[in-house]
């Protein structure tokens, strides 16, 4: 039987959707969490190396490259959390009419972008900046 | 006529590789990440502006020191597992994907185990 040639990576010739736009962003946050991770470790290490570590560790994360990094982690956490979320009730079968997939899409998009100022903003004394 | 081996056919083991269970044991992590993160989220906005001996003294507490073992482990795990999907779907070579992974899950089980070690230096009270 003749084999068809079929497209090895389909999901680079659909059309443009939403879901492909937050379907790729959970990855890509995934990979920004999965950096993010280390710099929870740095921190944990910090504190355990006494108080000199820690206060440098601070210092160097209150830094404006590293503050910027972790506005990145931030995001990254609050978008991953809310798509997961999204994509659990997938996983359960629920979710999937269009009129729902559009109205939780809208809700992830618009609530990481509020959650994550919301965070960044409680947190902006924890993770470096000034109390 | 079937290829698949009687043993594989009676476990119902599908490819053999285990697909299921990194699918579930994603899920699974997820769901004990949404609220490991969130007890980080709360905790961090708490120790807001806080002195070393507050946060290693929030750290010391046994409920804090366990919650904060097992994000890291937790955590890692999650992240090897993401991780996994992301670059058996980009890296078309064998070689490289595998040289990957494994890159992947020796940095995150020594990140792992850096995090933990710290976090138990401090519950048993070795750091200040």
């Amino acid at each position: 039987m003749a084999q068809r040639e079929r497209p090895l990576s389909p999901f680079l010739h659909y059309r443009w959707q939403y879901t492909n736009t937050l379907s790729i962003l959970h990855r890509i946050t995934g990979v920004l969490l999965s950096l993010g991770f280390f710099v929870l470790v740095y921190w944990l290490a910090a504190a355990a190396g006494g108080p000199q570590r820690y206060a440098d560790a601070v210092a160097l994360l209150g830094s404006l490259p590293l503050q910027l990094v972790l506005f990145g982690v931030v995001f990254a956490f609050c978008y991953h959390l809310l798509n997961g979320v999204r994509h659990l009730f997938f996983d359960m079968g629920r979710g999937f009419e269009l009129a729902t997939a559009r109205k939780s899409a809208r809700f992830t998009s618009i609530g990481a972008v509020v959650l994550a100022l919301v965070v960044w903003f409680v947190l902006r004394g924890s993770l470096g900046g000034i109390a | 006529m079937s290829l698949r081996s009687p043993l594989g056919r009676v476990l119902g083991l599908g490819s053999a590789r285990g697909g299921s269970s990194h699918w579930y044991t994603q899920r699974v992590t997820a769901v004990a990440l949404v609220l490991l993160t969130l007890w980080l989220v709360v905790s961090l906005a708490s120790l807001a502006g806080a002195s070393y001996q507050q946060v290693t003294g929030w750290l010391r507490w046994p409920l804090n020191s366990a919650l904060a073992l097992l994000l890291v482990v937790v955590g890692a795990w999650h992240a090897v597992l993401g991780l996994q999907v992301v670059v058996e779907d980009y890296v078309a070579d064998k070689g490289t994907r595998v040289v990957v992974l494994t890159a992947i899950k020796f940095g995150f089980v020594v990140a792992a185990v850096v995090g933990v070690l710290a976090v138990l230096r401090i519950a048993f009270g070795v750091a200040a």
